[in-house]
């Protein structure tokens, strides 16, 4: 086996590290099925509310959604701008 | 894979990006077509006057849903915020990349929209009532309160940013993969030509205009709570 220069095992762990942070979609993808699943429940059950639903769960979806960009921004800093490199 | 907006030329340390260059492009369209559609205005509208008065009457009505009486003065801002964000993310569909897929054209907006919220809420409820409001329900909160309130524009920024820049980099390897893959039968890209369009209708159409609305809302709702804090019982 050939040695690995520092650098290159920084990549290397850098591009593992962007895999694992992308793991936090596990809980914005279960936040935001609660949320449609009760705006579905609302609206089933006071069909009239839906415009007003329908907006609260897209800033709600937003809201939850931010987890998850965080770790996308994560992500791709690791890929494209490591700053460890 | 370069993935920063390309620099066009720099006058000593400032460099011109793509991202200003569009902006400026895009501010001075936006204002021609202002000055354009309220030029000679008919009682009986067409044209280009048509489409004017639906953008501004939407605006009017979604600012007067959330924000009530007072809407009137807050809705100039929300109006730039929304037809700026939505039209400067749709840039995708002409080729072009996206102003908003750069940190340095969010994070001013954020944080014009974040100081607009302290000074709103100072001005409504004066400095005393504002610090009150921050330590509540405890005093030992206000270090909290505090933290979770400088978060905001950084969430701000970076949701509207991270999104349109996700879709960025999605549509380009998608080009250049149905590039690769029909280079293989004959040379000529011809698989670019239909196949991606469900995915820029959804990245380029369906995401900035829903990411402009989350931004401007967000802007509304917490101006909003700042003029009226939440009673706590």
């Amino acid at each position: 086996m050939t040695g690995f220069t520092g650098t290159e095992l920084i990549a290397a762990f850098s591009a593992l590290g962007a895999g694992l942070a992308m793991i936090a979609m596990t809980g914005v993808g279960i936040g935001i099925g609660y949320n449609a699943g009760k705006t579905v429940e609302s609206t089933a059950r006071q069909p009239e509310a839906q415009g007003t639903l329908l907006k609260l769960m897209l800033i709600g979806v937003a809201l939850t959604e931010t987890a998850g960009i965080f770790a996308l921004i994560i992500a791709i800093m690791l890929l494209f701008a490591n700053p460890l490199i | 894979m370069e993935l920063g907006p390309r620099v066009i030329f720099s006058i000593g340390n400032v460099y011109i990006t793509e991202t200003v260059c569009f902006t400026f492009i895009l501010s001075i369209l936006m204002l021609i077509f202002a000055f354009v559609a309220t030029r000679n205005m008919q009682k009986i509208p067409h044209g280009a006057q048509n489409v004017a008065e639906l953008i501004v009457g939407f605006i009017y009505n979604m600012v007067k849903d959330v924000m009530g009486d007072v809407s009137e003065r807050f809705t100039p801002y929300m109006g730039t915020l929304i037809s700026f964000l939505a039209i400067g993310s749709m840039l995708g569909l002409l080729d072009l990349r996206p102003v908003t897929a750069d940190l340095n054209c969010t994070a001013p907006l954020a944080l014009v929209t974040f100081i607009m919220i302290h000074y709103n809420a100072v001005r409504a409820q004066t400095a005393v009532g504002y610090i009150k409001e921050l330590s509540s329900p405890y005093a030992f909160m206000l270090p909290l309160n505090l933290i979770s309130d400088c978060m905001f524009p950084v969430t701000l920024a970076c949701r509207i940013f991270g999104n349109i820049l996700a879709g960025v980099i999605i549509m380009t390897l998608v080009y250049g993969g149905l590039k690769t893959l029909s280079l293989h039968l004959i040379p000529v890209p011809f698989l670019q030509i239909a196949f991606p369009l469900p995915l820029n209708f959804w990245f380029d159409m369906f995401e900035p205009v829903l990411q402009a609305y989350i931004f401007t809302m967000l802007t509304m709702v917490f101006i909003d709570n700042g003029r009226h804090p939440v009673e706590s019982d």
